[in-house]
């Protein structure tokens, strides 16, 4: 169980980028956080992951307060980040450091084989497509075995097609060992498509909008009547937390 | 989807652009056209008569003077007394730069200690220190290494501190997610990230070593290519010194090349700008 209780950021700026936002997430549940720009949606995965320390409140799993980064969390960024310097093996095997080579290697093949780039191994990362880095970025995140899985607007910057081959991907992957996942993103169909449970947020401060419970079978298909029925609710939600976007920036 | 798509790409015909081939000896010949070019030029004006071949001989005439000083087996000898000089300056000046360089742009409290004087010393002309070396530590081999290293250390330290307070956060972002701090932080994560700033740095040093070992070279020393300027100098010999001025350019040109081609392997990695043709 993750629990995120009554988490309070406010940078040295004074920048007060998330409020006493409050969650509890289930072993092996995924849920997306979407609203509008400056929401504290990065904020609040930060604070998870134990990159940036709460001015108030905690983060707890399994009893455990995360304060720094942890073992049992990671993070993967709107951008690949590998280490240009490493092969695709090693970029993978890079949190495995303290295993021996035999092990790490088995690791690595078992995680190329898991995102489709078997052959890839050897690789550098400037030789991949921005999908394939990205493919190689959730391997190496997941090749410590995580019990909490972030992801920050992960398929973003990627062209609809490959966003739709890693949005599949990524549910394989997560099959597979069923961790905890948190999804910012922008797009509603993402979500939809990933989530069964999805956090509207509203800005300055970041809060909670709603939270909206998804009512649709796992992987559902992207053009069902039910699937459009609940996206239109939350393109309604999503439309006022923009709107409060737009207020607070005097947009 | 994205493997069906370059599964099938990869069937296509290949495309009809011939990929270009690489010469390097035809690298290496073009980047002599240039030289060559000059020393043409310069026999020539020589021959017309255009200024005194007394004050500045002619290629031929220093090319003479270069084959009489290998025949005789000095050439070789200063060669290499300024080779290792060049050689044990630049590993320590290189060694000392790289240490107190990382600590200073690892540690913001010992940068703001130390760097404000490193600045200040740098900013010291190379023969300012000559007299003070002479002193600490005699007119022999010592005072000349020590002055090379400092020649060597002062752009290695900027490149290392530089390199390192400009590493991409969201690198240091991935090496603190997987739990790296300290030690296992600079050995994964920062000093890879720096190695392609500091090898120009490296290559920034050693081009002062080969600057500086001419001034340490002016510090009395019986053998060395600095020795054959002032021997040259003194003895109104211009073929020789322009002889000696010949060798440092060659010297420290292919000792630059060896350390570009010993570092490469290690850059393989990069994805940068090559402009062809």
């Amino acid at each position: 169980m993750l629990d995120i209780r009554n988490l309070t950021k406010i940078y040295p700026n004074g920048q007060h980028a998330l409020d006493r936002f409050s969650l509890s997430l289930p072993r092996g549940e995924i849920t997306a956080v979407i609203g509008g720009s400056g929401c504290g949606k990065s904020t609040l995965l930060r604070l998870v992951s134990g990159l940036e320390t709460p001015t108030q409140g905690s983060v707890v799993i399994d009893d455990e307060t995360i304060d720094k980064p942890h073992p049992l969390v990671n993070l993967i960024f709107q951008e690949p980040r590998l280490l240009p310097w490493l092969t695709v093996a090693d970029n993978i095997g890079f949190g495995l450091a303290d295993l021996d080579r035999q092990k790490r290697d088995a690791i690595v093949s078992d995680g190329l084989e898991r995102v489709a780039l078997s052959g890839y191994g050897h690789r550098w990362p400037k030789e991949l497509s921005g999908g394939q880095a990205q493919r190689v970025a959730i391997a190496r995140a997941l090749a410590t075995n995580p019990e909490v899985l972030l992801l920050d607007e992960p398929f973003s910057a990627l062209d609809a097609f490959t966003r739709a081959d890693l949005q599949e991907h990524l549910l394989n992957i997560w099959d597979t060992s069923r961790p905890t996942m948190i999804i910012v993103t922008h797009d509603i169909d993402e979500a939809l498509f990933l989530a069964r449970r999805i956090v509207v947020m509203q800005p300055s401060p970041g809060r909670i909008l709603d939270v909206i419970d998804v009512d649709l079978p796992e992987r559902p298909d992207r053009h069902s009547e039910a699937f459009g029925a609940v996206r239109k609710n939350l393109l309604q939600l999503l439309h006022r937390s923009l709107q409060r976007t737009k207020a607070a920036s005097g947009g | 989807m994205t493997e069906v798509v370059e599964e099938r790409l990869a069937l296509l015909p290949s495309h009809p652009v011939k990929a270009k081939r690489s010469w390097p000896m035809a690298g290496i010949a073009l980047s002599m056209v240039f030289p060559l070019g000059l020393l043409l030029i310069w026999e020539a004006a020589a021959y017309a008569g255009l200024f005194n071949s007394r004050l500045l001989p002619p290629p031929s005439r220093v090319l003479a003077t270069l084959s009489g000083l290998a025949a005789s087996g000095e050439l070789a000898l200063h060669i290499w007394a300024t080779t290792v000089r060049v050689a044990l300056g630049f590993v320590f000046g290189a060694l000392a730069a790289t240490v107190i360089g990382a600590i200073v742009g690892y540690l913001a409290t010992i940068r703001r200690l130390v760097d404000p004087t490193l600045q200040a010393l740098r900013a010291i002309p190379s023969i300012a220190w000559v007299p003070l070396f002479i002193l600490w530590f005699g007119i022999f081999e010592t005072s000349k290494v020590v002055l090379i290293a400092v020649g060597v250390f002062f752009p290695v330290y900027l490149g290392v501190v530089g390199a390192l307070l400009s590493v991409d956060r969201k690198i240091v972002e991935v090496g603190r997610i997987f739990r790296l701090s300290g030690f296992d932080l600079v050995r994964r994560i920062l000093l890879p990230a720096v190695l392609p700033t500091f090898i120009i740095s490296l290559r920034a040093g050693l081009g002062l070593g080969w600057m500086f070992v001419v001034a340490a070279e002016f510090m009395g020393a019986s053998e060395g290519l600095g020795y054959l300027l002032v021997d040259g100098q003194q003895l109104g010999k211009p073929d020789q010194v322009m002889a000696a001025i010949l060798v440092f350019a060659i010297v420290g040109k292919l000792t630059d090349s060896l350390l570009v081609a010993v570092t490469t392997p290690f850059l393989r990695w990069q994805d940068n700008f090559r402009r062809e043709a």
